[in-house]
């Protein structure tokens, strides 16, 4: 049976809302708001009462897989363990309840973790200053790719309107550039999985602006060449800017600002910690280097001689505002509340035990699935599922499959350069019991390949739904609820 | 070990050993050793969980806060009532600890109620599609312009002066860059004057931009604005309070194409500016240029229903540069927020929650006016904000009534100069009749030159 919407448990006369009686003198509304501005009916929502809306969203809520439920090794998207401590500090009234426009002198505490936040992201990074303005990864990806466009302008080099990205890149960088206005170049990788010099050199000249490149890499390689890529880059006139993605595997080890790069951002609903939400609020920071940061989004905030916080709008080399007020600021404050948590060697901690897991799950599961490339990973490898494809199982089957073990399946055909990809990011908040328990799901399976493809090839087989037909759904769109 | 790493020393020294290496230090040789940080970074000393709570409760308590402060402040984020049911259905892991929905079969929860959301949306603006949240409001009107340059092949945008300051500087660093022009026209009376509006429309319009209530929390005749724009072949983006759709006409009716607005009022505390959630809604025939997530209904193999991320070709995953916008992660736990409440509040309550703001509204204008101390400024009609001019410059007066506890409403003379000293104040369910009238003697007294008598 089809489980329920809301609309279709909705019943005339019931309610969940308690709200006080008008106690000002009444007036009809009318009287306030012309007739032909107001509705003729009521909106179309629910009614119910709150037992049922409980009901309702909780068993909706028993249909997710979630960090908390069971282990999430999803390629790219560190789903790493959410501490609840942070939940419960953004909540605070002295932070939740706090209006964006009160005056400074009401918002101190907010100002202080927002300017910290900038010091010890700049820090991590390698960068002087960081905005944390862009409400995600994307969304800091695009901020970064203005400040770059805005810094060629001011020097009058308006022709450099090429951005370089690999083609083993995430969808969002091309994409980030065209909306920022560049053309999009892109640059083979070579057989180690890594950007190819040779290639890069031939596309270098005086209309590139620069080259986006995520380090390590969507492969969780390390880019063996930085240093001259880096150089190339540069000596060409053009700027280096860091994803973020992947910084699970760096913290307190490698800086992007000291490999070259010139602006990066971070994704604090990855490597710091902050959850997912089923798809946001992330918040993604852009840093830049020393002579970009004039152009940082205005607002900045910044602090006087005696340690007061105050915003900065006066800064007329500025890309602008990216976003209103300042950022997700609730999801600051959980990163802010992980990095004083961790310091200095809880973090360098953090990327050693993630490297060390992808490792160790890389070596484990490499007799059963094809590896593309045989040397060590940072904090996330790829897999490819051809060797099943082979049998006439594929990537699809193998990652719904592993659904029936009670595990969230890895990132699949992805990144593009690998055929039947399967992207493994196992972070490192999960014991190796853990990793053990899905290296064993993934050899059985292996095994069902060849001895019982069927139970493979129709997986799920406990879940909510079996396969969905997403087909059918593009062609013949069905995006509301109707009677 | 942290208490966030379960994996001991012994069996990280085992898992070393099977892969063939001695110290954790070889994983990392394949960084160049010039890029190397050979050092500890410069942070903070790590702190315990008791340590950390105590640092932000400092933190926390040198913000004064609307729990303990009469807040009519507003502007683009506002102080309604959260029902407490919200936060338990937020809270629940499974929703606030899942990534995006990609894998649907173990994702249904929060492609159903992203559903929901789209449904509700569509319900409240009047509009046929809904995609699944955007950042904010202003990135979302933003998203919405370029959205209605590719529908319309042209690149100008018209732009009221009464569309909110930072709406509009959002809007003009999106347009800097992606080609489109922003055209600011004025306002007249506190609405925005039709006659420049047409003044302005040409045969290169995209779309005219109306925000409704406006910054100065004036009802826009947004008809009017429709058949201006329709005329030239250029599309309405209508901005809205979500809130102010329990009584005001759906903009979908009155005409508007593309409908966007900033989520925070459903459910989402004010949180010094974020996480919020925007919303962007279209007709059914701008479908596939819409930006962001979109859930969609189809079936399983049995031919049960379920829900599923759709019209993919759309996204940046697929389309990489030719994507319709590069938006990835959005505000899904925010959107959820905003789908509980406007379930909460159902069609009856959220139309009580906008009849009390307007009439509390309409009684906090008067009680300011019979003050004398405060002066009318537009006499066009409003709906939950309004404007009144003081006799003294704005920030002393809300630095004076912080000593009472009260948050006053914005000194909208810091974006529009020949504002002088006028205050853009909101008020929502939340004040009672007693906040009214103690904000209006208050600050009446505190506008008193020379007074001496209040501190």
């Amino acid at each position: 049976m089809d489980r329920k919407l809301i609309f279709e448990i909705s019943k005339e006369g019931r309610k969940a809302y308690s709200l006080p009686a008008c106690d000002v003198p009444e007036t009809d509304i009318e009287t306030l708001i012309p007739p032909e501005y107001l509705r003729k009916s009521e909106p179309d929502l629910p009614e119910v009462s709150e037992i049922d809306l409980v009901r309702h969203f909780i068993g909706l809520s028993k249909l997710n897989h979630s960090v908390d439920t069971g282990f999430y090794p999803l390629g790219s998207c560190t789903m790493k363990y959410n501490p609840k401590i942070n939940e419960s500090l953004a909540n605070l009234s002295g932070f939740a309840k706090v209006h964006p426009y009160q005056d400074e002198s009401a918002v101190q505490g907010c100002l202080g973790i927002l300017y910290n936040m900038d010091m010890m992201l700049a820090e991590i990074t390698g960068m002087e200053r960081v905005s944390l303005q862009p409400a995600a990864g994307a969304h800091g990806e695009l901020a970064g790719l203005m400040i770059i466009k805005a810094y060629h302008e001011s020097r009058g080099e308006y022709n450099r309107n090429k951005i370089i990205v690999p083609d083993s890149s995430h969808g969002t960088n091309p994409a980030s550039a065209s909306v920022a206005g560049f053309e999009v170049v892109e640059v083979k990788s070579n057989g180690h999985g890594c950007v190819d010099v040779d290639s890069l050199r031939s596309v270098l000249n005086d209309n590139v602006a620069g080259l986006m490149l995520t380090n390590p890499n969507t492969l969780g390689l390390f880019e063996e060449s930085i240093v001259e890529i880096a150089d190339l880059v540069h000596e060409a006139g053009g700027l280096l800017y860091y994803d973020g993605a992947n910084a699970n595997a760096i913290l307190g080890i490698s800086r992007p600002g000291d490999m070259g790069f010139d602006v990066v951002h971070l994704n604090l609903h990855k490597s710091f910690s902050t959850p997912h939400g089923g798809g946001g609020p992330g918040s993604g920071p852009v840093g830049v280097k020393k002579e970009l940061v004039p152009f940082l989004p205005t607002p900045v905030v910044e602090k006087n001689e005696d340690g007061y916080y105050y915003l900065d709008y006066d800064r007329p080399k500025s890309i602008g505002r990216v976003r209103s007020f300042y950022g997700n600021f609730g999801v600051v404050v959980k990163a802010y509340a992980y990095i004083m948590s961790l310091g200095a060697d809880g973090l360098r901690k953090v990327s050693e035990a993630a490297v060390l897991n992808a490792n160790y799950m890389m070596h484990k599961l490499k007799k059963y699935y094809h590896l593309p490339f045989e040397q060590p990973c940072m904090h996330e490898f790829v897999i490819s599922g051809q060797k099943q494809k082979e049998k006439g199982v594929s990537t699809l089957d193998i990652a719904k499959r592993l659904m029936d073990f009670g595990y969230h399946p890895p990132t699949i055909y992805f990144p593009l350069i690998v055929k039947e990809a399967m992207m493994i990011e196992p972070t490192e908040t999960e014991s190796k019991e853990t990793l053990d328990g899905f290296i064993e799901a993934m050899v059985q399976i292996a095994r069902e390949v060849e001895e019982e493809p069927e139970t493979v090839l129709n997986a799920p087989h406990g879940a909510a739904v079996s396969r969905l037909d997403e087909t059918r759904a593009a062609r013949n769109p069905i995006l509301r609820w109707k009677d | 070990m942290s208490n966030y790493i379960p994996t001991t020393e012994e069996q990280q020294a085992q898992m070393l050993k099977e892969i063939g290496l001695k110290r954790i230090d070889e994983l990392f040789e394949s960084i160049p050793e010039k890029v190397r940080l050979n050092r500890k970074l410069n942070l903070p000393e790590k702190m315990s969980e008791p340590e950390l709570a105590e640092h932000m409760y400092e933190l926390a308590a040198s913000n004064k806060n609307l729990d303990e402060y009469d807040c009519f402040l507003g502007a683009g984020a506002y102080d309604h009532y959260i029902p407490a049911v919200i936060e338990h259905i937020t809270g629940r892991s499974e929703f606030y600890t899942a990534y995006t929905p990609y894998q649907p079969e173990i994702s249904q929860g929060t492609l159903q109620a992203i559903f929901e959301y789209q449904t509700m949306i569509c319900g409240l603006t009047g509009m046929d599609v809904s995609n699944a949240s955007m950042y904010d409001g202003a990135t979302a009107l933003a998203e919405a312009a370029a959205m209605s340059c590719k529908v319309t092949g042209r690149k100008e945008i018209l732009v009221p002066c009464a569309v909110h300051p930072e709406y509009k500087e959002v809007l003009k660093t999106y347009a800097r860059f992606n080609g489109s022009v922003v055209v600011e026209t004025e306002y007249k009376n506190g609405v925005t004057d039709i006659d420049a509006l047409k003044s302005k429309i040409s045969a290169n319009t995209a779309a005219i931009i109306i925000q409704n209530p406006n910054f100065f929390g004036s009802i826009e005749n947004l008809e009017s604005f429709a058949e201006l724009a329709h005329g030239n072949g250029a599309l309405l983006i209508a901005y809205v309070d979500p809130v102010s759709l329990g009584i005001l006409k759906a903009p979908g009716e009155a005409g508007a194409d593309i409908v966007v607005g900033e989520g925070q009022s459903l459910g989402n505390p004010v949180s010094f500016g974020g996480p919020y959630l925007g919303f962007l809604a279209a007709k059914e025939k701008f479908m596939r240029k819409m930006p962001g997530r979109i859930v969609g209904q189809t079936v399983d193999k049995t031919g049960k229903r379920g829900f599923v991320l759709t019209m993919q070709a759309r996204e940046q995953h697929i389309r990489r540069e030719k994507a319709t916008s590069n938006i990835c992660s959005n505000q899904a736990l925010n959107a959820l927020a905003a789908t509980v409440y406007l379930t909460v509040m159902g069609k009856k309550g959220l139309k009580e929650v906008a009849q009390l703001c307007v009439k509390k509204a309409h009684y906090a204008y008067k009680k300011l006016i019979e003050t004398g101390k405060f002066k009318t400024v537009f006499t066009a009609p409003f709906f939950k904000e309004f404007l009144v001019k003081s006799e003294i410059p704005i920030q002393d007066l809300n630095k004076k009534l912080l000593d009472y506890k009260i948050i006053g409403g914005y000194p909208i003379e810091k974006n529009y100069p020949e504002l002088k000293n006028c205050w853009l104040l909101a008020v929502t369910e939340k004040r009672s009749r007693k906040d009214i009238d103690r904000l209006a003697s208050i600050a009446a007294e505190l506008s008193s030159v020379g007074s001496g008598r209040l501190k």
